[in-house]
C-alpha cells in the first residue's frame, strides 16, 4: 500500500533480486500467487464470493434493493460498488469512512463492470421510472497483502455471476439470475526499473513507482484503465503493459470465470 | 424483542426447537485460529449460521496520541458488520448498535488483560460479522478472546460469552435467528474462566424467576464455550507441537503422525483415529523421579498434550464426517488451509470423558511447564514433594483480580433485530 514504510535495507533487497532476475517470494516476474475462488459463501448476500491471491483475501456481497431509477435512465437498474478496507486486513488501514485508495480501488472495480455492460441494467427494471433492482457490489478486504484491486475485480464478477435476483410477486417480477452480458477481468502491471512484473505482493507493490490497471473484458477489448503512483510511463511501456494485462486476464476469465453458474 | 407472535411454533411435540436443538444446547461452532497473515493474532470463528472474523494488533504504538494511556494500554475493541451479513443491506459504517457492542465488549475484554505491562500502547481488536444469524456479539466476543491469544496478549484467562432467552415461555439457551426475533427476551453474558461476569445485557421480559433460571443456562452455555475454545487452541498449537517434535526425531515414531506433525497446514481430514495410550509413553519417565530434568518433563508435557490434543481433534473430526454439513451449511472452504474445529454439545460430553481418563492416568507426574501452555484442559497434578503444584495455578491468578462482576447495566435497551437504516439517496457513485 502507499503509505506503508518499507524499509531502505528491504526496499534495496527487493530491488536487487530484480535486477538478478528474481522476486522475494521465488515466482517468475509473469508468474501469478496462487488463486481461489469460492462463490456463494455467504447466505445472507444474493451473491457472494470469497477469493484468495496467495494471503490476500477479499470478501465480495452482493445485495439488491428496490429503489427509485435515475430520471436520466428510467429503465435502467442501478449498480453500486463500495469498497471497505477493513482495519483487521492491514495494520495500515483505520476505522473511518473509506479513505481516498479505497474510494479509488471501488471506482477501478465499478467501472469494468459498469463500462463493459457487465450487466443488463434494461433487465432489472421493475416499473418504468419508479421501481428497480439496485445492486450494491460490496468488497470487503480481509488480508491485505498486495494486488487488492485483482482480487477485488474478480471477486466481484465471480459474485455477479452466482447472484440470483429475488422474485418481487407485488410488481410481477420474476426471480431470475443476475443478467450477465460480460466478465471483466482485471490485472495490474507494475514496473520497477523496467521489468514488468504481474500481481505483486505487498512489498513490491510499496517499492513500485507506479501500477498500471486494466481491465479488458471477453471480446479482449478494454473496458478500464488506471494509473496509480506518481511514476512517469513511457507509451510504449503503457502499450506493453496493456498487452500483458489482457493476455492474462483471458487466461484468469478461462480458469476462474467461465466455470461459475447459479447454485441450483 | 418484537412482541410475542403467537403464530410462531418454537418446540416440536419432542421438545425440540426448530433446527432440532434441545433447550440447553448450544448451535455447533466452528473454530480457525490464525487465519491472517496481516494481524498478530487472529480467529475465524462459524456458529450456527454466524460467521465471524477477528483479528487482534498490538500491542503497538497507540495512535492518535492523546489516547495513549500512561500507565496501562488502551484496549480499543471494533465490532463491525459487513453490509451483506444481513437480510436487507446494511449501510457501511458504525452504527449507534455496533458503537454500543464495541464499548461493552471491549469491558468485557478489560478485566482480563494485563496492560498495564504496556503503558502508551494500544491493543486492538476488530471483529467483522461476515454473516449474522442471531448472536452475533457473543460470536464475536468468542472469536476475539482466541485471537487475542493467538497474538500472544497475556491474560489472566479466556472470556467465553453465550447468550441465553425466553421462547415460548421457556427459558432457552444460544437463541437462534426466529428465537432472536420473535422470543420474549434475550440475555448474553461474557464470562471469565473463573466464572465472572464481565458483560451482560437484557433486554424483553423476565421475572425473577425466570431470570435466574436464564442465569444458570447461560452460565452453563458459557463453559461449555470455554470448552470449545480450549480444544480449539490445542488443535491450532499442539500441530505446532508436532512440527517441533519433528525436526527433532523424524521416523522415530509412526510414518503417519510424522507426517500430520510435518504439514503444518494439512488438512486433517485423512488421519485416522488415534488409539490413547499415554501409558507406554510415560514408562519411560517413571523409573527415577529424583532425576527427572527440565528436558524430560518438556518432552513428556509435549508428548502428552500432543496425544490428547491429537485424540480430541480425532473425536472432532469423527464428529465432522457425521455430518454437520445440516448445520453448517456453507463456507467450508473459507480459510480452508487452517485448522478447523467443529464440536458440538454431546461430543464435549466425550471429551470430558477423555479428559477424565487423561486425569487419572497421570496422576503421578509433575510439570511446571503445563501453566503456561493454557493447557490446563487436562489437570495434572503433581506428587512431588518440592513443588506441589496444581495445574490451575492460573485459576488462582484469576482470583486475585476481583472486578465488579455486578456490572449491572441491565437498562441495555437494545434491540438485536438487526435493525438498519436503508440508505435511500444512496453513494453518488452513478458513474459520470
Amino acid at each position: 500500500m502507499p503509505g506503508e514504510v518499507l524499509s531502505a535495507l528491504k526496499r534495496d533487497f527487493i530491488h536487487n533480486l530484480i535486477v538478478e532476475g528474481k522476486r522475494a517470494d521465488g515466482r517468475g516476474f509473469l508468474e501469478m500467487r496462487d488463486i481461489t475462488v469460492l462463490t456463494n459463501v455467504i447466505s445472507k448476500a444474493e451473491g457472494s464470493a470469497y477469493v484468495k491471491y496467495g494471503e490476500t483475501k477479499v470478501l465480495v456481497g452482493i445485495k439488491l434493493q428496490k429503489g427509485t431509477p435515475f430520471p436520466d435512465s428510467p429503465k435502467e437498474g442501478i449498480i453500486m460498488t463500495g469498497m471497505e478496507l477493513n482495519p483487521l486486513a492491514s495494520p495500515d488501514f483505520e476505522a473511518g469512512p473509506p479513505r481516498e485508495e479505497a474510494i479509488e480501488m471501488s471506482r477501478i472495480v465499478d467501472r469494468g463492470i459498469r463500462e463493459s455492460k457487465s450487466i443488463d441494467l434494461g433487465k432489472l427494471c421493475i416499473r418504468e421510472g419508479e421501481l428497480v433492482w439496485m445492486v450494491f457490489v460490496d468488497i470487503s478486504v480481509i488480508n491485505d497483502a498486495g494486488n487488492l484491486v485483482d482480487a477485488s475485480c474478480l471477486g466481484s464478477i465471480a459474485a455477479l455471476m452466482t447472484t440470483v435476483i429475488p422474485k418481487d410477486d407485488a410488481n410481477g417480477f420474476p426471480s431470475i439470475p443476475m443478467p450477465m452480458r460480460n466478465t471483466p477481468v482485471g490485472v495490474t502491471v507494475v514496473s520497477i526499473d523496467n521489468t514488468l512484473i504481474l500481481d505483486p505482493s505487498m512489498d513490491e507493490e510499496s517499492l513500485c513507482d507506479t501500477k498500471l490497471t486494466v481491465i479488458t473484458d471477453k471480446e479482449g477489448a478494454l473496458s478500464g484503465m488506471q494509473k496509480s503512483g506518481s511514476g512517469p510511463l513511457s507509451p510504449a511501456a503503457v502499450l506493453e503493459m496493456v498487452n500483458l494485462a489482457r493476455d492474462r486476464a483471458a487466461e484468469l476469465r478461462e480458469r476462474y470465470i467461465s466455470n461459475l453458474s447459479i447454485r441450483s | 424483542m418484537s412482541s410475542n407472535q403467537t403464530d410462531v411454533v418454537f418446540f416440536d411435540e419432542n421438545g425440540l426447537r426448530t433446527d432440532q436443538r434441545k433447550p440447553d444446547e448450544i448451535r455447533p461452532m466452528k473454530i480457525k485460529i490464525g487465519v491472517l497473515s496481516r494481524a498478530n493474532g487472529s480467529c475465524y470463528l462459524e456458529w450456527g449460521a454466524n460467521k465471524v472474523i477477528a483479528a487482534v494488533y498490538g500491542p503497538r504504538e497507540a495512535h492518535p496520541r492523546r489516547m495513549q494511556l500512561a500507565g496501562k494500554a488502551v484496549i480499543r475493541y471494533r465490532y463491525n458488520m459487513q453490509s451483506f451479513s444481513v437480510e436487507d443491506r446494511a449501510r457501511p459504517g458504525p452504527s449507534r448498535r455496533s458503537s454500543e457492542i464495541s464499548k461493552v465488549s471491549r469491558e468485557a475484554f478489560e478485566p482480563v488483560i494485563f496492560s498495564d505491562a504496556y503503558p502508551k500502547a494500544a491493543i486492538d481488536i476488530f471483529v467483522e460479522v461476515l454473516q449474522a444469524d442471531a448472536g452475533t456479539r457473543t460470536a464475536a466476543i468468542n472469536a476475539a478472546s482466541l485471537a487475542l491469544v493467538d497474538a500472544g496478549i497475556p491474560m489472566r484467562g479466556l472470556i467465553s460469552a453465550c447468550a441465553a432467552g425466553k421462547v415460548g415461555g421457556k427459558i432457552v439457551l444460544d437463541l437462534n435467528k426466529p428465537e432472536d426475533n420473535y422470543g420474549e427476551a434475550d440475555l448474553p453474558i461474557a464470562m471469565t474462566e473463573d466464572g465472572k461476569i464481565t458483560l451482560i445485557q437484557m433486554d424483553g421480559h423476565l421475572t425473577p424467576s425466570e431470570f435466574e433460571e436464564a442465569m444458570e443456562l447461560v452460565q452453563k452455555g458459557c463453559r461449555r464455550v470455554l470448552e470449545i475454545q480450549k480444544a480449539a487452541l490445542m488443535e491450532k498449537y499442539a500441530s505446532i507441537m508436532d512440527d517441533e517434535e519433528d525436526e527433532d526425531e523424524i521416523g522415530s515414531e509412526n510414518g503417519a503422525e510424522d507426517e500430520i506433525g510435518a504439514d503444518d497446514e494439512a488438512d486433517e481430514d485423512d488421519e485416522g483415529l488415534i488409539e490413547f495410550s499415554s501409558v507406554d509413553e510415560s514408562d519411560a519417565q517413571e523409573e527415577d523421579f529424583d532425576e527427572v530434568t527440565d528436558e524430560m518433563v518438556e518432552a513428556f508435557v509435549n508428548r502428552v498434550s500432543e496425544t490428547l490434543a491429537k485424540d480430541i481433534s480425532s473425536l472432532i473430526r469423527e464428529y465432522e464426517v457425521g455430518g454437520s454439513e445440516a448445520d453448517v451449511d456453507l463456507a467450508d472452504g473459507l480459510f480452508d488451509d487452517d485448522i478447523n474445529i467443529c464440536i458440538r454439545d454431546a461430543d464435549l460430553k466425550e471429551i470430558d470423558e477423555l479428559i477424565t481418563k487423561m486425569e487419572d492416568e497421570d496422576d503421578d507426574f509433575d510439570d511446571e511447564d503445563c501453566e503456561d501452555e493454557e493447557t490446563d484442559i487436562f489437570v495434572i497434578t503433581a506428587e512431588d514433594d518440592t513443588d506441589v503444584e496444581e495445574a490451575d495455578v492460573e485459576e488462582s491468578d484469576v482470583d486475585d483480580i476481583d472486578e465488579e462482576d455486578g456490572e449491572e447495566n441491565e437498562d441495555a435497551e437494545e434491540e438485536d433485530g438487526e435493525e438498519f437504516e436503508y440508505d435511500d439517496e444512496d453513494e453518488d457513485d452513478e458513474e459520470e
